[in-house]
């Protein structure tokens, strides 16, 4: 069978339903009313009006060669999902998974965050679609992310921050989920990336896949052949995902995720759930993640919020086992390089997620040498993070305060 | 071939029904957890629910979550789940089964963690983010070692989900009274009433019914309906205001509701 047909809930060895017995029959029900919108063809008449009149896709395919240089010459094309509405690639999935909503007859959605690009998605669907929004996002990232939380209070939706455990991604997953449990017959959960209990890891996939589809036939047309590699980074995976998934059937063209490395993978201090972690359940899939030897979450380290997360979706476990893909650790500090000569070589402020794809890829060109071609995913635009980069780079003047 | 089927079965046919009482192993100290859960035993509880505190509990209340994470903070490890329990069995009758969420038995080892509760004594397990359709490898590991295997049903359950979870499920059938997570709640729900009597069409022998009972008064009317009642949160908070003499005071109380009706 094809690799791109795939459709869970096990994706080999991994994938599945580690969820209480509560939320089952809502995940039947997505399940159903998603297997039925994908062969609707007024949902993909709807859904593509949206992508196209609302987020302004298709994205287009940018070459960077000022920045290409500093990666041993080899062609880097970017792909522009930073120029999507809302600034990142998770509205594609969230306009899908807002129709559905509509379709199931539910008022009330419900959404965790980390960087907030899938809070302020949600929120945004939210308001287009007149729909109770409620956003669940940890302590530590509304701090880092203030401007994000701002965004989606204006947009019209209620942001409780998470103060249980690590205070991150995977505490807000928990606090919706328990949400969910207990209001589940008016509330769908919009989940925003590749994890949790199928059908999500399929769905949010078959949502971003537009991704690559898109920029395969922007390559082709632009190059006059397949790249040879196609980059990501790697948080719970979706869009690498998307990205990927267009290309998985093409063996030619390897498929590179870049997970945060934190301090180091060699550190406590990192995000790298496929190159440190192990097999096990979290979030109701099972996959790879970052566990102690007692079974116990470790708390994950990334100097971005939006890879700050200890498990990955299940399908990208499955890709690393069978060698498709491979998974590489970028470190805080080689992200923020990355981030910093993206914006002064070609004028591109990408988001810190984004900025590990870039660094991964500053390394993979020097491998691949200077007649390869290399697709990047740029997932998102880095407008969120000027705070972060303003402190580490140290370009805020002291006192400075905003009028 | 059940003690805790068994105890349920004693109570049920004296004409009332069983209290379950959970406490997290652990907390407040790991010492007191053990004392706490022999003084509710002594109390009246007829099953001990011990839980084992994990670092992501998505079926948990604030209160729970509060004093499962203390106990990780202070350094709770799945090796003390089984030195409790075995402590805890050498000093009461009462069987003890395990609450514990899946991924610390995966990474454990399912057989390697039945065989370690079977020698300190444990009855079983009560798996609240395991369903029967993921549940293989323990359905297989229970079978070889006896362990009872407690899976949930809730009121959403297809009627289908339901007689599986009958089928499969050893010891009783955790019957969750609400759409929802742990935590005292005013009136249990009279979904439980209608989930109970569903579990009762699909041929279930024992159903205990969790979330939200915190008074004897709540206690004394599931027993209408249904064999258990399983009481977490009123003890656990009795337990960290009052320490080991209030969650007995408390346990106590509670099972004034299991008294046969005069
Ligand atoms: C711009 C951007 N890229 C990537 C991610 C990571 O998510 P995923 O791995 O699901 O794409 C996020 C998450 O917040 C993000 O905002």
């Amino acid at each position: 069978m094809a690799l791109r047909d795939e459709t869970g809930p096990y994706f080999g060895d991994f994938g599945g339903r580690y969820v209480p017995e509560s939320l089952i029959e809502a995940l039947d029900e997505l399940s159903v009313a998603w297997e039925a919108a994908k062969v609707d063809p007024a949902f993909h008449t709807e859904l593509d009006g949206l992508l196209t009149n609302y987020v302004g896709r298709p994205s287009v395919i940018t070459e960077v060669e000022r920045f290409a240089a500093h990666a041993g010459g080899a062609r880097i094309l970017l792909k522009r999902e930073d120029l999507n509405h809302t600034g990142s690639h998770k509205i594609n999935n969230v306009l899908g998974q807002a129709l559905l909503t509509k379709r199931i007859g539910k008022t009330r959605v419900i959404a965790e965050t980390g960087a907030g690009q899938h809070g302020v998605a949600t929120a945004t669907a939210a308001a287009l679609f007149g729909l109770d929004c409620v956003v669940y996002m940890g302590e530590v990232d509304t701090e880092r992310q203030a401007l994000n939380v701002a965004r989606m209070r204006l947009l019209g939706a209620e942001v409780i921050p998470v103060t249980t455990g690590s205070r991150t991604l995977k505490d807000a997953i928990n606090d919706a989920m328990r949400d969910w449990v207990t209001n589940v017959e008016s509330t769908n959960y919009i989940f925003g990336t590749v994890a949790g209990p199928h059908p999500f890891p399929a769905m949010v996939r078959d949502l971003q896949k537009i991704i690559g589809e898109e920029s395969r036939e922007q390559v082709l047309a632009l190059t006059g052949r397949l790249p040879d590699a196609v980059a990501a980074c790697v948080g719970g995976g979706s869009n690498a995902m998307g990205i990927f998934h267009a290309f998985l059937d093409d063996t030619e063209v390897g498929l590179y995720g870049f997970e945060a490395a934190g301090d180091g993978v060699d550190t406590p201090r990192h995000a790298a759930t496929i190159s440190r972690g192990r097999p096990g359940v979290l979030h109701g899939a099972r996959t790879f993640l970052l566990q102690d030897e007692d079974g116990q979450t470790v708390e994950s380290h990334s100097i971005s919020a939006g890879l700050d997360y200890p498990g990955v979706g299940p399908e990208h476990s499955w890709l690393s086992s069978i060698g498709r893909a491979e998974y590489r650790g970028v470190t805080d500090a080689a992200a923020m390089d990355a981030l910093r000569l993206l914006s002064r070589t070609e004028g591109i402020i990408p988001a810190i997620e984004s900025a590990h794809a870039l660094a991964g890829v500053l390394e993979l060109g020097r491998e691949l040498g200077p007649d390869s071609v290399i697709l990047v995913n740029l997932s998102g635009r880095g407008d969120k993070d000027m705070e972060t980069a303003g402190r580490y780079f140290d370009l805020i003047d002291a006192g400075a305060e905003q009028a | 071939m059940s003690a805790v089927s068994d105890v349920i079965r004693t109570r049920v046919d004296a004409g009332s029904g069983a209290l379950v009482g959970y406490l997290p192993v652990g907390f407040p100290t790991f010492e007191e957890s053990v004392d706490a859960a022999v003084a509710i035993a002594q109390s009246g509880v007829d099953v001990i629910e011990l839980g084992l505190p994990y670092s992501d509990p998505v079926m948990d209340g604030p209160v729970i979550q509060k004093a499962t994470q203390q106990a990780l903070a202070r350094g709770f490890r799945l090796s003390h789940g089984f030195e409790a329990v075995r402590r805890i069995t050498e000093q009461v009758q009462t069987p003890v089964l395990l609450m514990t969420y899946w991924n610390p038995v995966l990474s454990y080892g399912v057989e390697r963690f039945a065989d370690d509760l079977v020698s300190a004594g444990g009855a079983g397990l009560i798996t609240p983010d395991l369903i029967p359709d993921e549940g293989e490898e323990w359905l297989v590991a229970s079978e070889r070692t006896g362990l009872d295997r407690v899976f949930l049903a809730a009121p959403s359950s297809s009627d289908a989900r339901l007689k599986r979870a009958v089928e499969v499920s050893r010891g009783f059938v955790y019957a969750v009274s609400t759409m929802g997570i742990t935590g005292a709640r005013s009136d249990v729900d009279s979904a439980a009433r209608g989930l109970v009597a569903r579990l009762r069409d699909a041929g279930v022998e024992n159903t205990c019914v969790g979330l939200g009972i915190s008074t004897a008064q709540q206690v004394r009317e599931v027993l209408e309906y249904a064999d258990g009642a399983i009481v977490g949160s009123a003890l656990v908070t009795a337990l960290s205001t009052g320490g080991v003499e209030a969650v007995a005071r408390v346990a106590a109380d509670l099972a004034t509701g299991t008294s046969a009706p005069a």
